[in-house]
């Protein structure tokens, strides 16, 4: 297994500044804008954009919520291990809202599917964007793609982007992984 | 653990602690969903299920359709007083039939014991036993678990009596397993002739005084009286049963304590518990129906799950 550094903890800050400001110049003020995490890596990322949007720039009232896409997801019955459910925490209705789905690496958007799925239990948004930090160029199953997005990168199937952030891992970065398993697909950032 | 240990939920007899704890985390996950404006996930589109009930049944029925439903699931039911079984056909070729028209998972109630396990060997599906005869209900038992760890937090150490008819009662046999594995301790009471003659040897209290089984516990989990199943008289009458084994609010005010009540439906008012006790704070009877959903939710899904095309 090889590992290199795609972002440093420097470059992930200035991304994050940018992708607040692009979310500030389409959203005003955020009274009709809510951010929706993805579980179980999208929240991370959320929270840290929340925080940033609070305490920088000034923005009180953010609504946030937690979505996890497990029962929505395509390939139930399909994988050799048993998908394992994170908890959603959204205590508002999204009618009528601006829904920004947040996430850590758009790879395949079939969870970015299941998403668009689940949010409906919520109630019909007046629009969805997708925000993520790191997307996988050429590498879509589906018609899907960002409508802001932290770093583009070209890598193969057999490669791995991994997000690391200081809550859980000690320290903000994004490694490109290479692994020499059988199982070519990547199994967390789709 | 990620995965059930077993292939069918036949009974709690064949649970590891580990089983449990897995289907109550992914219950809780299910709770959330049908507790949502829109209370249905698509999980389990392309399966199909059959709930056989050869024994009459409403709220577990209701609660499977309704946990099938909300995972997306294609329902078909049945019942032996509108079908063939009452012309004749044995179980394995109902159920082949059935399997026939290309379903994944069974429900079933039925009268005898073993109904289930019986089913497992030779049918090609997963089995969930919805109660059979009076020896196992496991999803009873699963769902009176989850609602007292939600009320007190944890099963260890608490203290649980099960009281009145728990010789015809296979949802007392279900309960002491599923309590035993979790940590907790037991006690039956009721009036003798209903209390099974070896219950001791499964390591539960036995008690035959309400007041002192009630002064013991955290919990009671009150019975029906189940008629229907009784051949001979076990107890003079059902005005004596009450006088003796009935619970009152005057009788949960003379506690030191506050007790959790619990009763598994259908409640006989005024037979078993007063209806100021069914309907007071206490009890946590609505709950533990609003569970029955979300635990079966997790059942069908865990097993579901171990399904290959």
């Amino acid at each position: 297994m090889s590992r290199k550094i795609l972002l440093n903890e420097k470059e992930i800050n200035i991304i994050l500044h940018r992708l607040a400001c692009q979310l500030i110049e389409n959203h005003d003020d955020f009274s009709e804008t809510v951010l929706i995490g993805l579980q179980p890596r999208g929240v991370f990322f959320a929270q840290r954009l929340i925080a940033l949007l609070k305490n920088e720039y000034a923005i009180k009232d953010i609504k946030y919520g937690q979505l996890d896409i497990t029962f929505y997801r395509d390939d139930f019955r399909r994988r050799e291990e048993p998908l394992q459910a994170s908890e959603s925490n959204i205590n508002f209705i999204v009618e009528d809202k601006k829904v920004v789905f947040i996430d850590d690496v758009l790879f395949s958007g079939r969870s970015i599917r299941a998403a668009l799925t689940a949010i409906q239990a919520y109630g019909r948004p007046s629009t969805i964007e997708l925000m993520v930090l790191i997307d996988r160029r050429f590498s879509r199953n589906l018609p899907i793609q960002p409508n802001y997005k932290g770093r583009q990168v070209d890598v193969i199937n057999a490669e791995k982007v991994k997000v690391s952030w200081k809550e859980t891992d000690k320290k903000d970065t994004v490694y490109l992984v290479t692994e020499t398993s059988k199982d070519q697909r990547p199994k967390s950032n789709d | 653990m990620t995965k059930l240990s077993v292939e069918h939920l036949l009974g709690i007899k064949y649970l590891k602690k580990q089983d449990i704890d897995l289907i109550f985390k992914t219950a809780d996950h299910f709770k959330e969903v049908i507790n949502r404006p829109i209370k249905k996930v698509p999980s389990l589109r392309d399966i199909t299920i059959a709930n056989l009930f050869f024994e009459n049944s409403t709220r577990t029925k209701l609660s499977f359709e309704l946990a099938e439903k909300r995972l997306s699931a294609d329902v078909i039911n049945f019942s032996s007083s509108q079908s063939s079984v009452t012309k004749g056909e044995t179980l394995i070729d109902t159920v082949n039939n059935i399997l026939a028209m290309k379903v994944d998972i069974i429900v079933m109630r039925h009268p005898n014991v073993g109904a289930g396990v019986f089913l497992s060997k030779h049918v090609n599906a997963k089995i969930i036993n919805a109660g059979d005869g009076a020896h196992e209900h496991p999803t009873q038992a699963l769902l009176d678990s989850y609602s007292i760890r939600e009320k007190l937090g944890t099963l260890k150490g608490k203290k649980i009596v099960i009281i009145g008819d728990i010789l015809h009662s296979r949802v007392a046999l279900s309960n002491i397993y599923a309590l035993q594995l979790q940590g907790a301790e037991v006690m039956v009471c009721g009036p003798t002739t209903l209390l099974p003659k070896y219950i001791a040897s499964l390591g539960v209290k036995v008690e035959t005084n309400i007041k002192k089984a009630l002064q013991w516990c955290d919990v009671a989990n009150v019975l029906r009286v189940q008629h229907e199943r009784m051949d001979i008289k076990y107890f003079p009458s059902i005005r004596e049963y009450t006088q003796l084994f009935g619970i009152n609010l005057d009788l949960l005010k003379s506690l030191d304590k506050k007790i959790v009540i619990m009763h598994p439906g259908p409640i006989n008012r005024g037979v078993e518990i007063t209806s100021e006790v069914a309907d007071s704070d206490q009890a946590i009877i609505l709950n533990q129906v609003e569970n029955g959903v979300a635990i079966r939710m997790a059942i069908i899904y865990l097993l579901a799950q171990q399904i290959r095309n």
